[in-house]
């Protein structure tokens, strides 16, 4: 059913021939100029490595204060879930789960993902349901935006900043340390390294 | 490098490739209900429905805009009265008091490409059930475009977020999200929808092979 040599641009569907690319390198369609795929063989090393430092960094940064604002005399600090239920229990539950979806859940997903698929492949084992949880970080990918959240986050202390002397939290460095570790992960993870590694140890 | 000397695309060739895992498969080209043999997501030539979905979540992104500029985002309460700030009037704020980058910002964010992003998708939408031949390749990068910047837009919704979450002090000040968040979060979440749905692909189907291809080349990144 599979003819490995051949590869359908996803975006103009033309048919090529699979070239082999050396390290680091991008192939792209003639026809459209899209990315049709890289090569990294390191890319599944590094990707576990980073969505490992992920973890870490996403516990911290949902643990701790992300800012803390003060103004003439009055305090207040905020958490990313504290954030969601302020506005949970101010009649905003639809932004309230816009926001923890694309800040908390959908990274959590993405980054337990990129561990459930690679730490057992890195240890010579296969986990079970690969192709679910495969197909469940594609369909993350799009929805997880600590990245935009970062922005909003520096959007914000300089409105603030305005108004009262604002101290950012360890939790808003590990933001921009997570940031930085999701992009990474979710860039090294190689699909068809991977997909190859898992034909071999099957 | 192309199979054969002619342009020929997988639709064709009876040959598609799965949109998760990317594996190229054998299948008729009226088959239905298939399955990747590797990942097991479904598989099609094309994007089912792909024009109507787009047209559907497109329209109702058109509406949604409306309320979403119009209502207040924000409202301030404090011991001198109460505040609505729409999007616009915050970024108009931002500029005339000092913070002109923040303004740029936040004017590209939230009013900028949430409307070049549906004026796109129009004019890609159109384009297509015109069959249009003209610019596949300079069409098929605005797509790839709006595919990418549209999550940029979050960025005011998270600032509302942040600042009702910490500007919490009762009747002396406090801030708190506007109905016009919601919708204006219902504009960004139906465009993401919207641009996922639209099959770049249709753009091809209409247009002639341009040029003679050449073997894909494996840059250095």
């Amino acid at each position: 059913m599979s003819s490995e040599a051949l590869v359908v641009c996803h975006e103009c569907d033309l048919l090529l021939r699979e070239v082999p690319l050396e390290a680091g390198g991008l192939a792209r369609c003639t026809r459209c100029g899209c990315n049709l795929y890289r090569h990294q063989p390191e890319g599944l090393e590094r990707s576990l490595v980073f969505a490992l430092t992920a973890v870490v960094l996403f516990v911290i940064a949902n643990s701790f204060p992300i800012v803390s604002m003060n103004s003439r005399g009055l305090m207040s600090s905020t958490t990313l879930l504290g954030a969601v239920g302020v506005l949970l229990h101010d009649d905003m539950p639809s932004v309230a789960l816009l926001v923890f979806v694309t800040t908390f859940l959908m990274p959590a997903l993405e980054i337990g993902a990129l561990i459930y698929l690679l730490l057992p492949l890195k240890l010579g084992r296969v986990p079970p349901a690969v192709p679910s949880v495969f197909r469940l970080l594609h369909a993350v990918q799009p929805w997880s935006m600590v990245e935009v959240f970062m922005l909003g986050l520096l959007v914000t202390i300089s409105k603030l900043a305005a108004m009262a002397s604002v101290v950012p939290g360890i939790a808003l460095w590990s933001f921009v340390l997570l940031m930085f570790a999701v992009s990474a992960a979710v860039a090294g993870f190689d699909v068809r390294i991977f997909w190859a590694r898992v034909g071999a140890l099957r | 490098m192309t199979a054969g000397t002619a342009l020929v695309t997988g639709a064709s060739a009876g040959v598609l490739a799965c949109h998760t895992c990317g594996l190229t498969q054998r299948a008729a080209p009226e088959a239905h209900g298939l399955t990747c043999a590797r990942c097991g997501s479904s598989l099609h030539f094309r994007k089912p429905d792909s024009i109507s979905r787009a047209w559907a979540l497109l329209i109702a992104a058109y509406v949604l805009i409306i309320p979403a500029n119009l209502l207040p985002v924000m409202q301030t309460g404090s011991l001198f009265g109460s505040e609505k700030d729409t999007i616009l009037s915050g970024v108009i704020y931002l500029w005339t008091s000092g913070s002109q980058p923040l303004a740029i910002i936040l004017f590209i964010a939230s009013i900028a490409i949430p409307a070049a992003k549906l004026l796109s998708l129009t004019f890609l939408l159109v384009s297509v059930q015109r069959r249009s031949l003209w610019a596949p390749r300079e069409r098929t990068r605005l797509y790839r475009v709006v595919e990418a910047v549209g999550r940029w837009s979050m960025i005011d919704v998270y600032v509302a977020a942040m600042l009702t979450a910490l500007v919490q002090f009762g009747s002396l000040m406090s801030i708190r999200a506007g109905s016009g968040a919601i919708a204006f979060g219902a504009v960004v979440v139906l465009t993401i929808f919207a641009a996922e749905s639209f099959d770049p692909r249709l753009i091809w189907d209409r247009a002639e092979p341009a040029e003679p291809a050449e073997p894909a080349n494996g840059e250095k990144q």
